[in-house]
């Protein structure tokens, strides 16, 4: 009935005087070495007649944190059985360690607040927490339009300096990786069309797919995509690490809507930076479309500037632009959201970031269908 | 049990009435009523995670109570509308439990937030009055310095100038020693002491510590984290020698008898 092992620790019961198990324990009890099953102990006071548990640790060479553990499960068998556990032959340390650790009685309703759920109940729970996660939309929105109207009126609770700096981080420097993915998505655009225009000798048509397809939908989608991942997840983790430190209370508690003075100058930044960065995407994904037109197929610079510019009318660009400015607003709303929607750990604040990013590009390309329907609908 | 001040007849600053304060269906504080007199240094303590600082979100207006109200003077905050709220909370300045300074602004910045919102001052008025804000507290010459650049108890230190920026009515402070060294710590309460003289403000404090707690407390309540309700209501001093609860006197004595 041992577990005959030099190394580790060695269970031994014995029956003594009249209803008295003694486990004896033996050779060093440590956490790294393994330990012995309890299940010996239960197995011998599941048989009956067994009234009192005593210990005996002649034998005991070390022990640690793993006979602790022990005792305590033989402990909580006694408890359980009825059975009463004498500790007396325990190490002083061991016992002084055990009433510590019983000391403060385990918190019931502490462990309730886990319990496991039926599948309704889940069920019912999930559409509780989505409608008030909705009712949390909507009133952020309502705040938010309420805060933009002030700023439409001169009237925003938001500091100019701040939104400075915002346009700073979410213009000026967005403009290399603007450049760098919206050239290359030009380049690409021209490489593909090039393998099915050259078929037919109309390789200048190049200019017109390029062109059309990056003013009126790629560069703004293309831009909105990159922001979405720089500044709609800096939003949401500046915003959660403010939730975080309670700087969002600290407006709260002086009575200045943290939606007005965080949110309201983020949207407008990005409403007003994305335009610009719209049409500088276009020019560049052009260029790049360019590079391939004039040193792989052979066009010259005229000639592919006057298809350009025949191929693509003010309309199509102004539609562009617009669509990037709503992309922005879409952007901004989503981190914003997100943001102020996170829990107070550092952890919350990384998926707060995530969730911003995803909801910002879902928010786009759903934007980018619905313009696609309604400009085809109009005829623009 | 009733507040002191209760018996003379100022009103008192805060009232409370049978507020329970919940997350989701857990309960953590069930019916506490209790005035808080104007001019009082008012402690808040109990022991850890029975809802100290929950209760002062729910005095300033953070968090909703489940039930119960809490009135402002005669006039109930709870039911007050957004509009009237955010007027009754700007007579309050609150010091959070880490200083929650904004971090993208320089210290004077942050003291001057409140007073460019609030105050029809001019841009030179609002930084002369931010100077002399962070220095009362000690902490003059910092005023270009970010949150990022002072070490934690000059960080509260600056918390506490933001939260004096309007000459507030009553002051909350949420743990105002906690994470100071003892030295710092009794700064602090001399600094709570004397404002509470030269501002005339009521002071609510949340706090465990035992010394704060003797040296700046006229009035107190103690919450227990067991029955989840308040047990123990007066001048802390009294209550550690004739508290009815057992409970509080331990606290209060460190369970030392």
């Amino acid at each position: 009935m041992s577990v005959p092992s030099p190394s580790t620790g060695r269970v031994t019961l014995r029956r003594s005087e009249e209803g008295t198990l003694v486990v004896r324990l033996a050779g060093p009890w440590r956490l790294e070495e393994g330990l012995p099953s309890v299940e010996p102990v239960q197995r011998e006071v599941a048989a009956g007649s067994t009234r009192r548990i005593a210990f005996d640790t002649k034998d005991l060479d070390a022990w640690d944190s793993g006979l602790l553990a022990f005792v305590s499960s033989v402990s909580r068998l006694g408890r359980d059985r009825a059975v009463e556990v004498d500790r007396s032959g325990l190490p002083g340390g061991l016992q002084r360690l055990l009433s510590l650790a019983e000391a403060v009685p385990v918190k019931e309703d502490a462990a309730a607040r886990q319990r496991t759920s039926q599948l309704v109940e889940l069920l019912g729970e999930k559409a509780l927490e989505t409608h008030s996660l909705f009712v949390d939309d909507l009133r952020f929105l309502g705040e938010l339009t309420v805060a933009l109207g002030r700023a439409l009126r001169g009237r925003a609770r938001f500091r100019a300096t701040d939104l400075a700096l915002l346009v700073q981080q979410n213009g000026l420097e967005a403009l290399p990786i603007v450049t760098l993915v919206t050239f290359l998505l030009g380049l690409i655009l021209a490489f593909v069309g090039a393998v099915q225009l050259q078929t037919f000798g109309a390789a200048i048509y190049v200019a017109d797919l390029v062109g059309v397809a990056m003013v009126r939908d790629m560069g703004a989608l293309i831009t909105g995509i990159i922001m979405a991942g720089r500044s709609g997840a800096a939003f949401a983790a500046q915003i959660g690490s403010m939730k975080v430190t309670q700087e969002t209370d600290a407006l709260t508690t002086m009575a200045i809507s943290p939606v007005e003075f965080l949110a309201a100058p983020r949207v407008v930044a990005l409403c007003l930076m994305m335009p610009l960065l719209t049409l500088y995407g276009d020019a560049m994904g052009i260029l790049g479309g360019a590079f391939v037109g004039l040193t792989m197929l052979g066009i010259s610079p005229l000639e592919y500037y006057d298809q350009t510019v025949t191929a693509i009318s003010l309309g199509d660009l102004v539609g562009g632009v617009f669509k990037g400015s709503v992309y922005g607003v879409l952007v901004a709303i989503a981190g914003c959201l997100r943001g102020m929607q996170a829990g107070k750990s550092s952890s919350a604040v990384g998926d707060a970031a995530t969730s911003a990013v995803v909801t910002g590009v879902v928010l786009i390309i759903v934007a980018c269908g619905v313009f696609a329907y309604v400009f085809y609908a109009l005829g623009l | 049990m009733e507040g002191r001040a209760a018996a003379s007849h100022v009103p008192p600053a805060i009232a409370v009435r049978d507020l329970t304060m919940a997350y989701g269906d857990f309960e953590l504080q069930r019916e506490l009523s209790f005035d808080i007199g104007t001019g009082e240094i008012f402690v808040i303590m109990g022991g850890s995670g029975c809802g100290k600082s929950t209760l002062l979100r729910h005095l300033v207006g953070l968090n909703e109570p489940a039930r119960g109200e809490v009135f402002y003077g005669a006039e109930s905050f709870t039911r007050a509308d957004p509009a009237r709220r955010r007027q009754l909370i700007r007579r309050i300045g609150v010091l959070f439990q880490s200083g929650a300074l904004w971090s993208s602004m320089t210290l004077a910045e942050n003291v001057s937030l409140p007073l460019q919102e609030f105050t029809e001052l001019k841009p030179a008025e609002v930084r002369e009055v931010a100077e002399l804000k962070l220095a009362l507290v000690g902490l003059g010459g910092f005023e270009d310095y970010y949150p990022s650049d002072i070490s934690g108890g000059m960080q509260k230190r600056a918390g506490l100038a933001r939260a004096i920026a309007l000459d507030p009515d009553i002051l909350f402070f949420d743990e105002p020693s906690a994470g100071l060294d003892p030295l710092s710590a009794r700064l602090l309460d001399d600094l709570i002491l004397e404002l509470r003289e030269s501002l005339g403000a009521t002071i609510v404090v949340v706090t465990h510590e035992l010394a704060s707690i003797f040296a700046i407390g006229t009035d107190s309540v103690f919450l227990d984290a067991e029955t989840r309700t308040m047990i123990a209501r007066g001048r802390p001093s009294e209550l550690r020698d004739h508290a009815d609860h057992e409970r509080v006197r331990q606290f209060l004595r460190r369970g030392e008898e």
